[in-house]
């Protein structure tokens, strides 16, 4: 493969997203769609897993774990005793602060998920797989219902489908709002009918999750990506991206760009290059800080353009690929205040179970209220950065490690800013300005 | 809220369905979730006797289903308005304008945040990151996505859901009642998935831009296979790497050409597909 055959921009999974109607079957099937399922049902289950194996995809949903290793990780069956029921279950709760990939990926092509869930449950042998979407997106939930009866109609879902003997049954999950239930354990406890709490691991899901079974939990665009590799092979996902994080994503490009939107991208593209395509940034303004990945990763500034967004160069950069939510804001924006609504999400989002992130995530809030204020010292940075030191890594789960990342990025980054709110006693942005209807002329 | 359960305060059709939810999992608890959005339809908020009908269907404990309810921001304990409007606070909507929205609207309708108008008809709610970050600032009714809003907007929006005109979502159908939202959310679905654009403008932006400079992925390596999932476009013709700066100018700010439209927006059909087909 060289450069010249491959596109700056590589739609595969936005590829149908302009054609008429779609999210039905019919225009789904148009476009090549349910080949890769007949492809697969062809081949042995362990094959497919070997072909996701070898693609190189990682995990879509920001941790970036292998997929095909997560899938190889259930315990095989053991001679002589009945095969114990195993799950895939889909996280479509998509809450992310910055993150809006699955949501238009799931309205403009449910199929494209359906497909990837048959495909993935037949390599798994899954008879049962759930898709868990959020519940505040109900034109998604319409799509997926109705993509799903439309399946089952026509012999993608139920009993032999195809006419492989193979069978499955799909049911779509509507959340009730919880941040947390994106974490795999909690949406797991979710599914089961409980309050949202993650679990202690190990055992992890792939020994013991939905009901105590061989569970694989992976994120829409890992799933959605399936049907691609089965159909184009492995080696064309891997010709994609960079060495080690191989093919294709989503970027979603949001705030103070000319053109917010999903740009679908080899792995490795830089944030130059798709603000670039976005247009540039507002007019007369410039780059200050954005996140890489959903605000749970530490944010970056302009002086990490042209590092590959992919995991590995994120992460020697400081920060994480996270969701590639790539959050954007310019010098109108105050730092101190992103940071402290931020703060206040986590807060309100944390479930209780682990008590350094349910009283942290509250006196955080607490102590950078007053710093946006204007009120307080310069010595309770320090006390910012003590509470995030004793709640990083002290929780069950990711969510109070992604609380301190803005904190101690910002602080890393705009101590000026911090410390400009006290020698001025407030805020020194007018927040007019970074609004997109501030009046004409505001920007000058 | 225990001296308030009642025997069978649900009606029998209700019951039915929340027995039915249940039946789809292969371990019955699972329908909690579902159960509570039916319950929520059925009665306007998660009442004790909706609690103690799920309880009883799941045979768990009153204290078991409550505990649920309470830990989810979606289930409602006080009745909530024909139209739930929510406003995105997280920061990037924030920054964006969403905090002047929600200033507005609480000022406009006179409410604080999850409070309903007296006269029933809106419960106003900042709500946090709903993905549609390419929207921003966004606006949910009744979970529906309302687009690159305006505090102007905003109130166009919330006074339009007043007097009962047709109010259209930016991507999706026109907007029905909290309660038959909710219904939807129980897995009942109510016919509506044709309506709307397959995507709004942000999404298409990259593929737009991708079509211009006949950028696609690879060819197929899988020769003469199935699917053409590298694109149905073909590949071949994808010599061209340059980037063509020329192209980022045709389309000005889609946040700042939408809000002029919004009012008008949700009037007309924003798709080329109509909802002839619902």
């Amino acid at each position: 493969m060289t450069d010249a055959e491959m596109g700056t921009l590589t739609p595969v999974l936005t590829d149908n997203w302009d054609a008429p109607h779609a999210w039905t079957l019919a225009a789904y099937e148009d476009s090549g769609g349910y080949g890769a399922l007949k492809t697969a049902l062809g081949m042995a289950q362990g094959d497919v897993v070997e072909a996701v194996k070898a693609s190189g995809l990682r995990g879509r949903g920001g941790a970036g774990f292998p997929t095909g290793m997560k899938w190889g990780f259930l315990p095989p069956d053991q001679e002589g005793q009945p095969a114990r029921d195993r799950y895939l279950v889909v996280n479509a709760d998509e809450s992310e602060p910055g993150t809006c990939k699955d949501v238009p990926l799931m309205m403009a092509s449910p199929h494209t998920l359906v497909e990837g869930v048959i495909i993935s449950s037949y390599a798994i042998k899954a008879r049962h797989a759930f898709i868990y979407v959020r519940g505040e997106v109900l034109h998604v939930v319409r799509r997926l219902q109705n993509a799903v009866r439309e399946a089952y109609e026509s012999g993608y879902l139920g009993t032999d489908i195809n006419g492989s003997g193979y069978d499955l049954d799909v049911i779509v999950h509507a959340g009730a709002g919880a941040y947390i239930c994106g974490e795999e354990t909690a949406l797991l406890d979710s599914l089961e009918g409980r309050r949202g709490q993650p679990r202690l691991r190990p055992p992890f899901p792939a020994v013991a999750g939905l009901y105590a079974s061989p569970t694989v939990i992976n994120n829409v665009e890992s799933i959605a990506s399936v049907p691609s590799i089965v159909a184009n092979g492995a080696d064309w996902f891997a010709s994609m991206g960079t060495e080690k994080s191989k093919g294709y994503g989503i970027f979603s490009l949001s705030g103070h760009v000319k053109k917010p939107g999903q740009y679908e991208a080899p792995l490795g593209i830089t944030l130059r290059t798709l603000i670039d395509l976005a247009g540039g940034m507002r007019e007369g303004h410039r780059l200050k800080f954005w996140t890489p990945g959903g605000s749970s990763t530490p944010i970056l500034t302009g002086e990490h353009l042209d590092v590959p967004l992919d995991f590995e160069a994120i992460g020697a950069a400081g920060s994480m690929l996270g969701t590639r939510a790539l959050q954007i804001f310019d010098d109108t924006t105050c730092v101190v205040r992103a940071v402290l609504r931020w703060t206040e999400f986590y807060k309100h989002e944390s479930c209780g179970k682990c008590t350094p992130c349910r009283e942290g995530t509250w006196w955080l809030v607490q102590v950078l209220a007053k710093l946006e204020q204007g009120q307080g010292s310069e010595a309770d940075l320090e006390l910012l950065l003590d509470q995030c030191d004793n709640i990083m890594g002290r929780s069950f789960c990711a969510l109070a490690d992604g609380a301190v990342s803005p904190i101690t990025s910002s602080i890393k980054y705009f101590r000026e800013e911090y410390l400009a709110h006290l020698e001025q006693g407030g805020c020194p942005f007018d927040p007019v300005r970074s609004t997109v209807f501030e009046p004409e002329g505001a920007s000058a | 809220m225990t001296a308030e359960i009642t025997e069978g305060g649900l009606d029998p059709r209700t019951y039915a369905e929340l027995e039915e939810i249940a039946a789809r999992y292969p371990q019955k608890r699972s329908g909690l979730l579902p159960m509570l959005h039916l319950v929520q339809s059925a009665e306007g908020r998660v009442t004790a006797a909706g609690i103690e009908a799920c309880a009883r269907i799941l045979e768990i404990s009153a204290a078991d289903v409550s505990g649920v309810a309470t830990f989810y921001t979606m289930y409602k304990r006080r009745p909530v308005g024909d139209y739930h409007v929510g406003v995105c606070t997280n920061t990037l909507c924030a920054i964006m304008g969403g905090d002047a929205i929600f200033e507005r609207l609480k000022d406009h309708l006179d409410v604080g945040n999850d409070e309903t108008t007296e006269d029933g008809a809106i419960t106003l709610e900042h709500i946090e990151c709903n993905a549609a970050c390419d929207y921003a600032p966004m606006m949910t009714v009744n979970w529906e996505f309302m687009d690159n809003m305006t505090p102007e907007s905003a109130v166009t929006l919330v006074d339009d859901l007043r007097s009962g005109e047709k109010v259209r979502s930016t991507r999706g159908p026109a907007i029905c009642t909290w309660r038959e939202a909710e219904r939807v959310l129980a897995g009942f679905n109510d016919g509506l998935a044709d309506m709307g654009p397959t995507a709004g403008p942000a999404s298409l932006v990259g593929l737009e831009i991708a079509r211009e400079n006949d950028w696609t992925a690879p060819p197929s390596d899988a020769g003469g296979g199935t699917a053409d999932a590298g694109g149905r476009r073909g590949a071949a013709q994808a010599a061209d790497t340059s980037r063509a700066e020329s192209e980022t100018e045709v389309e000005t700010s889609p946040a700042g050409s939408l809000h002029e439209d919004a009012p008008e927006a949700k009037d007309a059909d924003g798709s080329k597909h109509g909802e002839g087909d619902a």
